[in-house]
Formats: structure tokens, sequence, C-alpha cells
């Protein structure tokens, strides 16, 4: 393990970040070739150009004291790359989200104890919105005069409303043939939408170009993303804390670019280090839509190597061709004795009314990829129909409307008389 | 033949500190040679041991992924420009 050097790296005090900005945190390191660098705007090794991320030096943390934080993440800052007066910053204060018992959709499945863990209530109606508190937080510790992103929906309405909400430029960057309706989703909360010609990755291309350019630019998930990553942990932490303070046997969670269930898992490992939950095994599963996988193709060919591919699904929040955590979700699925499986949009669409049907809940197409995942690993056999399951919703269907839109509809239509309706045999 | 190069933030020490330089080449792999004589060490940061692509890095040569032409065989033709770029970044 290599100390990446002052020269390639300016450390933290060059940046005049304050004292306890990052909480418990100590340093960036190399999730590739384990180099270590100074907290500071920093996310790609300048030796591999491997992920950066946030490494920690815990104190002793109870569930007491945790229990006694507020009703959202910032429960968990001891655990997150933030100050310990982050409760005084205003954000939208995300997370803490229900986790429901699926019984109905469980019944449907064939799986004895299933959870759905519901984040589309979050303030923005998706996860989004937890990784985001966490970029705005690192944001404000750099000075950062613009908070940014690329995105083509759940992301760009997060960062749009938690900037509004810290009184902060924010600019959002989005494909100029995106659906009005996304559009309107968030610029409802900025004047600075901008359109590009081109598609998510010519965007996101963009968005790393500007951030290399740009001074005072945060892009959440460009040059702070070791900051806003860390926000995914939350959900591990909520699923064990409102199980009460223990691991599932099995979850599922969606694949984009695989970073949420690498911080899941990283999630589990840090309560059982901490002493919070028993330790025990369990598995972790990933979910892809079958026109962007190239995580799964990689799982199902026994390689290590992951071959990018040009998405084309429905479920466009998971249509990362060249997932940069790629090969981590490979080896947390392997080294856990999940899978990864992946699902046609047909099935997307299935799965979207399967949880809305069975559920009561609405969800976009991630989190009807992760639905149809789940069916599938049950009907192969992959997944253990005995064992406590719990499937993550990333967000809200109402993003998604025109994926449904042509499947569900009046039942009839009639006059406005009684005989008219009876004859329908709806009653 | 002058080919314009977009260099990243953390390849800037080889650069002088420039965020673009020229190079000359037919192929990506002939670029890249070409700056590594201009610019010794970058090679090595964009390259594995293996003479691959880092997986951690994107090569664009205009608005194409080079993953997706031919690699470092992918043709560099007179005036056109080649980005390096991050490959981390995303959403979940």
């Amino acid at each position: 393990m290599s100390t990446i050097t002052e020269t390639t790296v300016e450390t933290a005090t060059q940046h005049g970040i304050r004292e306890g900005a990052f909480g418990n945190a100590t340093a960036l390191s190399c999730r590739e070739c384990g180099a270590t660098a100074p907290l500071g705007p920093h996310y790609a090794c300048p030796e591999c150009f491997g992920p950066l991320e946030v490494s920690y030096d815990f104190p002793a943390v109870t569930r007491e004291q945790i229990a006694a934080g507020p009703r959202n993440i910032w429960r968990y800052k001891a655990l997150l790359p933030v100050p310990s007066d982050i409760e005084s910053s205003p954000n939208t204060e995300p997370g803490f989200t229900r986790l429901l018992r699926a019984d109905n959709l469980g019944r449907e499945l064939g799986i004895d104890t299933l959870w759905v863990k519901d984040d589309s209530t979050n303030p923005t109606n998706s996860f989004k919105d937890r990784v985001v508190a966490c970029a705005l937080s690192a944001a404000r510790e750099f000075g950062s005069r613009v908070f940014a992103c690329p995105s083509t929906g759940n992301l760009a309405n997060a960062v749009a409303a938690a900037g509004a909400r810290a009184g902060i430029k924010t600019v959002v960057f989005i494909p100029s043939n995106l659906e009005k309706p996304k559009q309107v989703n968030s610029a409802v909360y900025t004047d600075s939408l901008v359109a590009v010609d081109g598609n998510y990755d010519d965007v996101n291309r963009l968005a790393s170009e500007i951030a290399g350019e740009e001074e005072g630019w945060a892009f959440v998930n460009v040059n702070v993303r070791p900051y806003y990553a860390e926000g995914s942990k939350t959900l591990g932490y909520e699923i064990a804390e409102q199980l009460g303070w223990r691991l599932p046997d099995q979850v599922v969670i969606p694949v984009a670019s695989g970073s949420q269930l690498t911080k899941v898992h990283k999630a589990f490992g840090e309560l059982i280090k901490l002493g919070l939950v028993e330790d025990k095994p369990y598995k972790v599963y990933g979910a892809q839509a079958t026109g962007c996988s190239p995580v799964s193709t990689a799982y199902k060919a026994g390689v290590d190597a992951i071959r990018p591919v040009k998405p084309d699904t429905i479920a466009k929040s998971l249509a990362i061709g060249n997932p940069a955590d790629g090969i981590y979700v490979l080896d947390i699925c392997r080294q856990t004795g999940g899978a990864v499986e992946d699902v046609t949009d047909d099935e997307v669409r299935a799965g979207i009314l399967l949880l809305a049907r069975n559920e009561g809940i609405f969800t976009e197409t991630a989190g009807g990829t992760t639905v149809a995942c789940l069916k599938k690993l049950v009907e192969t056999g992959q997944l253990d129909p005995t064992l406590e399951t719990v499937v993550i919703n990333t967000g809200m269907g109402l993003k998604t409307l025109d994926a449904v839109a042509d499947q569900v509809g009046a039942a009839a239509t009639i006059a406005p008389t009684y005989d008219a309706f009876r004859a329908t045999g709806i009653a | 033949m002058a080919i314009s190069v977009r260099i990243p933030t953390i390849l800037r020490t080889y650069t002088g500190g420039s965020s673009e330089v020229t190079a000359a080449g037919s192929t990506l792999t002939e670029v890249l040679d070409d700056l590594e004589a201009n610019h010794p060490g970058i090679r090595a940061r964009v390259l594995d041991d293996a003479g691959e692509i880092r997986r951690f890095v994107n090569v664009y040569v205009g608005n194409d992924d080079v993953r997706f032409l031919d690699g470092l065989s992918t043709p560099t033709a007179d005036g056109a420009q080649i980005s390096i770029i991050p490959a981390v970044a995303g959403g979940c």
C-alpha cells in the first residue's frame, strides 16, 4: 500500500477544511490498489484511476446513541463522512424510510418472510436523497460554489431540491431528449437546468470534464463521489435497526454502477465490527435489466472482467454500461453466496405491477427490475424462499409512468347507469 | 498529424499543468507512444502492466469510447480530439 504524494493530491489543509468536517473519516483509500490520500475533493486514484473510498476510525457507537438521534440518516452521523453539527445545516433530511412486511408479495412468490425497504417515501421520492445529503455536506465543507450533477431523473431531482434547501447554486445537466415531465421534476427546484444534445453517457462525460476544469464545482457523483456514495450505507443501517438490530438472511439490490450494493454490504460489515448486530452469514443479490446487464453477464459466465455494453432498456436509472463498481458487486455476491440476475423489460413491467397490486407500493422501473429478479431468483432456485429476505425499492413509480402507462387503465367504459355497471361483472 | 489530447486533472503533473496537449500518430497506440516520448510516465498511468487501457479509464476518440471501436488500434485521423477521462462516476 502506498501513500499518494502531495504533488499529485493536495492535503485537506490546503483546501481549508475545518477540523471535524468529515466526522470520524480519516482518509481516502483506493479500492483497487490500496493507495491512500488525504480527505479532499478527489474521486479517482492518481496511481491507477481506481475509485477512492472513505476510511474511518470509528469510536464506540451504541444502539442507544443511534436511537436517540433524529428520524433521518443523521442518526447514523458517527458512521458517515459528515461533521457532528450536520443537523444545523439545511438539508432535505432524508432516510429512516419504512421497512414493510410484504406478506402478500411473499405468498405470491413463495417466500416465507419478505420485507420491502421502501425508499419511495424520501423527500424527492428516491434513495438518491440519502447520497445527495452526504454529497451536499462535502460540498459545503470544501467551500464549493456550485452543486451539480449529470442525471436523467432521480439524482437530478434530489440534487436540485437539496441545493434549493441549502441555498447553494445548483446546475443539473440532462440529455436534451429527456421527457418533459422528468425535466419539470428537476426544473421546479432550479433555474439552471442544462439540456445537452446527447445521451446519458455523453452528459456524464461532460460532467467529468467540467469537474476537472471548473474551480468550486461539486459534481455529486464525480468529484465528491467518495462522500456521496457513503450515503447508501444508511440503507443497510436502517434495515438492520428496523429488523430489531439484526441482519436479514438475504437482500436483493438493483445494480447500475454497483455502488449501492457495495455500500449496503459495507454497512452490514461495519455494524458487525462495531458490535451493533450479531455476526451471521447473509447473502447479497444484484438485480439488472437484461438490456444493460454487464455485471449479470459476467456473473453467469463465471468471469471477473466486465465487458462494457451500450444500454437498451426501459430501466433507465440502471442503464450504466460501464459500471465502476461492477467487479466489487461480483466479489460480494460470490463471496456471500448470492447471485446477480437480470430480467427483460416485459418482466420489469410485470415486476412493477406485482409490487403495486400485492403491496400497494408503486415502484419505478429499477424497483420493477429488483422485484422481477427476486421472482426469477426464487424460480431458478438461486434464492432460498425459507430465509428472511429484504428487497430494496429505490424509488417512486410516478417518475417512470410511461413504463406501465400502456399496461393499465380502465377495466370498462360505461354509461352512468347502475345496469351498465352490473353488466361489467365487476361487482 | 496533429491530434489534440485532453488531459484529466490527475494526469496534469505529467504535462506541466496543461489540460490539452498535441500528439501525433495514426492509431491510439501511436498517439500514446508519442505522448510518452514528450511526457514521460503518462502512458503507464493510462495503460496497465499488460499494456491494456486501465479498467477505470475511459478513452474517447471524438465522441466515441474506444472500447466500442478498435481499442488501442482505433484510428486517429489528423485533427482528431482524444479525451482521457476517469470512469468512476454514476448512480446506484
